[in-house]
């Protein structure tokens, strides 16, 4: 680029886009500002002054910054470039007079706050602060809030900061919280005292530099030093955000986002971040058999072999892979039923994805191409519910102009947008061209949701929505609900026909974790999963496995995005990594899988599906629209009721449970108020 | 009771007049609080929904101006000078004679609903120290006496 302009940094010479800011430019030269207010993904703010520099040349005194652009500075007389300093005297006594203003309130309770350890406060008091305060006059105390279940408040350490106020109003996308008052009566406030109303409202504990807002569910178990950091994938939807698991001995603590801007970029859903108490309860930590219509405890040769004789016993064999399998179960239990005879399906919930056809069951467009879109498109899916973080996205490009459509029942989705219908008629009339001029502006991308692909025109649902890409120039992404399902359908676990050719008639059904539906009556059911929910009260002989943070293994979120999963902490009591289950019962049968090691296994995954050791990247598929078919009359209906307790784990938390309940009486208050 | 007519349109021409929505914010609020003597928070909610900002945003900007009230007030507001100069020519003495009088401290209201009394930092009146401001008009009377006080008060309560 010629634009760039020339900046010296403490004697470094550096060439920098000008319309960055001062504290992007230092970072560029490998200088730290400290900050507080400054978050590169939130607008700025410049109140904390605490990324204060000395602009050579300039006005004699300190210059924020966070709020300074690159091409505000003037040259020198000469034309020389215009000098920053970060390290010089004004700058020391300017950052220790801020922070001895900013400490005059704090109530320097760090002993008994849960910040401790991991506060920017508190390190930058360290590093840029004195030792000192002149302060002597009585400091402020300020009443906490209600900020609902997630988050616990204190608000007496606020630093009035307002990266929480920016981060609701401009991602989340709700309207409660702000900052009332002036000057020392400013505070930071929830509108009338509602609770936040947000599925994205944990990220405001990590964004909050100090311990004013803190991890209700995790508050007082743990201190940060204390705990092991796992960096693994989230299940809880098929984005595939990329999380850190932290654990004390064998218990998960909690879990937090990590930074991955072709995923979640930094944020986390609340569901995947406060869902950790279900990995508590509810577990299956030991085998057991039905017999004489009871379950009883077993031993796991003898559950094993009992597995085993219904198998080999089998007339027909059905294997469901559930929503949350990772790639290698999926594989494992593939090849396990199917040396039996036997076929698998992954579609549990009736989607009609295309099997081999990844540009049908996975789409062309990756979740990064929703920033730059202009126009985006959305059939019979609520992503602010499917993918919270993913909806966080949408907004976001909502705000930098694009528009949005949606066909499909009508969502609150923190966004406004073009209601185009309702029905299957509303995405037809579309595709011929006679309204929704702004939805066809480039670049711009079509998301359909499993909701629309369930029903049974759902193969004609996906044909339309594929030539409506193709009429549009858009890319398109199949928005996935099941963590395991892209991963599954890659390994090919699927049945021809579907769900039903697959378990109608079967007299054994080995379910590994599909917890989602019924099975009828008759078949005997093997279930391999980690929870005591649906699927392990129809079972006759139930073999307990890991849940997701504890076993590796590789899943594909909806993008097609291959991520790796590593493992945090340990399944309970006897249960089992999910394909060390597989793989032993396969010797039970006779059939021994040819793997002993996770890595043996892997090796022969990516010998079959050579694509899924990309890690982290997300390939290019190959175009093959589906034949036009006949659609149906019917309204869209939508993938998620309760997106609180999609999954066994969900539905073991009792954090979930008790969010669940708020956000159903939330729904019915205006109407009991009226 | 929500907003009238034609406030509701006073405030849509504000926001054409100032160029936009955040920044008629200010006078939208004066303007409810000047014809209903404070602003609810229905009338908040409905402010922030016509100029298409959000309630907290509107919020914020209502409790940054101690003068924009969220609480009701009585219908006579009398805001008393305590700045430099009133407190020269004797706004103490004044402060009490009103204090006694209406039987209320700064920030009360008296009970039958009439008077309510706020002390105030200076109103710009030096010349007619010491001050006060009254009534939503925001009349300026002055110099006030602790004998002339009711003559003042009672005159304006008519």
């Amino acid at each position: 680029m010629s634009d760039l302009r020339k900046i010296i940094i403490d004697d470094r010479e550096i060439e920098v886009d000008p319309a960055m800011t001062l504290i992007q430019a230092c970072e560029e030269a490998g200088i730290e500002i400290p900050r507080f207010c400054y978050h590169e993904r939130l607008s700025i703010a410049g109140n904390c002054r605490m990324c204060l520099v000395e602009v050579v040349g300039g006005p004699p005194k300190p210059a924020a910054s966070c709020a300074m652009q690159v091409r505000d500075l003037r040259p020198g007389p000469e034309g020389q470039p215009p000098v920053v300093k970060t390290n010089s005297p004004m700058v020391k006594k300017a950052r220790e007079g801020v922070m001895e203003f900013l400490l005059i309130n704090h109530p320097l309770d760090c002993p008994i706050c849960d910040q401790g350890g991991e506060c920017d406060l508190q390190d930058q008091a360290m590093a840029y602060g004195v030792d000192f305060s002149r302060y002597r006059e009585p400091k402020r105390a300020t009443e906490d809030l209600d900020l609902g279940p997630l988050v616990e408040t204190h608000m007496t350490r606020c630093i009035s900061c307002t990266r929480c106020v920016r981060f609701t109003t401009e991602v989340a996308g709700i309207t409660q919280m702000g900052q009332t008052g002036r000057g020392e009566d400013a505070e930071i406030t929830s509108y009338l005292g509602q609770t936040l109303d947000s599925e994205l409202q944990g990220n405001i504990v990590d964004l909050c530099p100090v311990g004013a807002l803190t991890n209700k569910p995790y508050a007082f178990t743990a201190r940060p030093w204390e705990l092991t950091k796992t960096e693994t994938i989230d299940v809880m939807d098929a984005l595939g955000s990329n999380i850190r698991v932290d654990t004390k001995g064998r218990e998960v603590m909690r879990i937090l986002p990590r930074n991955n801007d072709g995923v979640n970029e930094e944020w986390l859903a609340d569901r995947s971040r406060y869902v950790w108490d279900g990995l508590r309860r509810q577990r299956l930590d030991r085998p057991y058999i039905r017999e004489n219509g009871k379950l009883r405890p077993a031993s796991w040769p003898e559950a094993l072999s009992a597995a085993a004789d219904a198998m080999r016993g089998a007339s027909k064999l059905a294997g469901l892979v559930g929503d949350l399998a990772p790639v290698e179960a999926a594989f494992s239990l593939k090849k396990l039923i199917e040396g039996q005879g036997g076929n698998v399906e992954c579609r549990t919930d009736g989607a009609k994805l295309p099997a081999g056809n990844r540009s049908g069951y996975v789409g062309t467009a990756a979740i990064e191409d929703i920033d730059s879109a202009k126009a985006v498109m959305l059939i019979g899916t609520n992503p602010r519910v499917e993918a919270p973080v993913l909806n966080a996205r949408i907004r976001k490009a909502w705000l930098a102009g694009a528009s949005v459509g949606l066909i499909g029942p009508a969502v609150d989705l923190t966004y406004d947008y073009d209601h185009l219908g309702t029905d299957r008629a509303a995405l037809e009339s579309l595709m011929g061209g006679s309204h929704g001029d702004e939805i066809r502006e480039k670049p711009s991308i079509v998301i359909v949701g499993q909701g629309a692909l369930r029903e049974a025109d759902g193969e004609a649902v996906l044909a339309a929505a594929m030539k409506l890409a193709e009429e549009t120039g858009s890319g398109l992404l199949i928005l996935h609900t099941a963590a395991g399902r892209v991963g599954a359908m890659d390994v090919d676990a699927v049945t021809e026909g579907g769900m039903s050719a697959a378990t109608d008639g079967a007299d054994v059904i080995y379910n590994m974790g599909a917890d989602e539906i019924d099975i009828d009556p008759g078949a005997f059911v093997i279930y391999q999963g980690s929870h005591g929910d649906r699927g392990a009260h129809r079972a006759d002989v139930i073999l307990p496995a890991a849940a997701y943070p504890e076993e590796a293994g590789l899943f594909v979120n909806t993008e097609g995005r291959p991520q790796l999963a590593f493992r945090a902490s340990f399944p309970p009591g006897e249960a089992k990594e999910n394909w060390a289950i597989l793989r032993a019962l396969s010797a039970e049968v006779g059939k021994t899988l040819p793997w002993n090691t996770l890595a043996q296994l892997r090796r022969e995954l990516v010998a079959d599906v050579p694509y899924l050791e990309l890690v982290d990247e997300v390939i290019e598929n190959e175009w093959l629209p589906l034949p036009a078919k006949p659609l149906g009359k019917a309204d869209f209906v939508l993938a998620i009721s309760d997106h609180y307790l999609v999954n066994p784990i969900a539905r073991a938390s009792t954090v979930m449970a008790e969010l669940s309940a708020n956000a159903k009486a939330r729904a019915n208050a205006p109407m009991a108020a009226e | 009771m929500s907003l009238s007519k034609h406030l509701r349109s006073a405030i849509t021409e504000e926001m054409d007049h100032h160029g936009g929505p955040r920044a008629a914010m200010l006078e939208s609020l004066r303007m409810i609080q000047q014809e209903h003597g404070w602003v609810s928070d229905e009338h908040l909610e409905e402010a922030a929904t016509l100029l298409g900002v959000t309630t907290a945003e509107i919020e914020d900007v209502a409790t940054f101006y101690s003068l924009i009230f969220r609480q009701p007030v009585g219908e006579k507001v009398i805001l008393l000078c305590d700045g430099a100069s009133c407190y020269l020519n004797g706004a103490e003495d004044v402060r009490d004679a009103v204090m006694k009088r209406l039987g209320i401290g700064f920030g009360q209201t008296t009970p039958d609903g009439k008077y309510t009394l706020i002390n105030i930092c200076c109103v710009g009146g030096c010349d007619h120290a010491p001050a006060g401001v009254i009534g939503r008009n925001r009349k300026l009377v002055g110099p006030l006496t602790p004998e002339t006080i009711d003559e003042i008060l009672g005159e304006d309560a008519k």
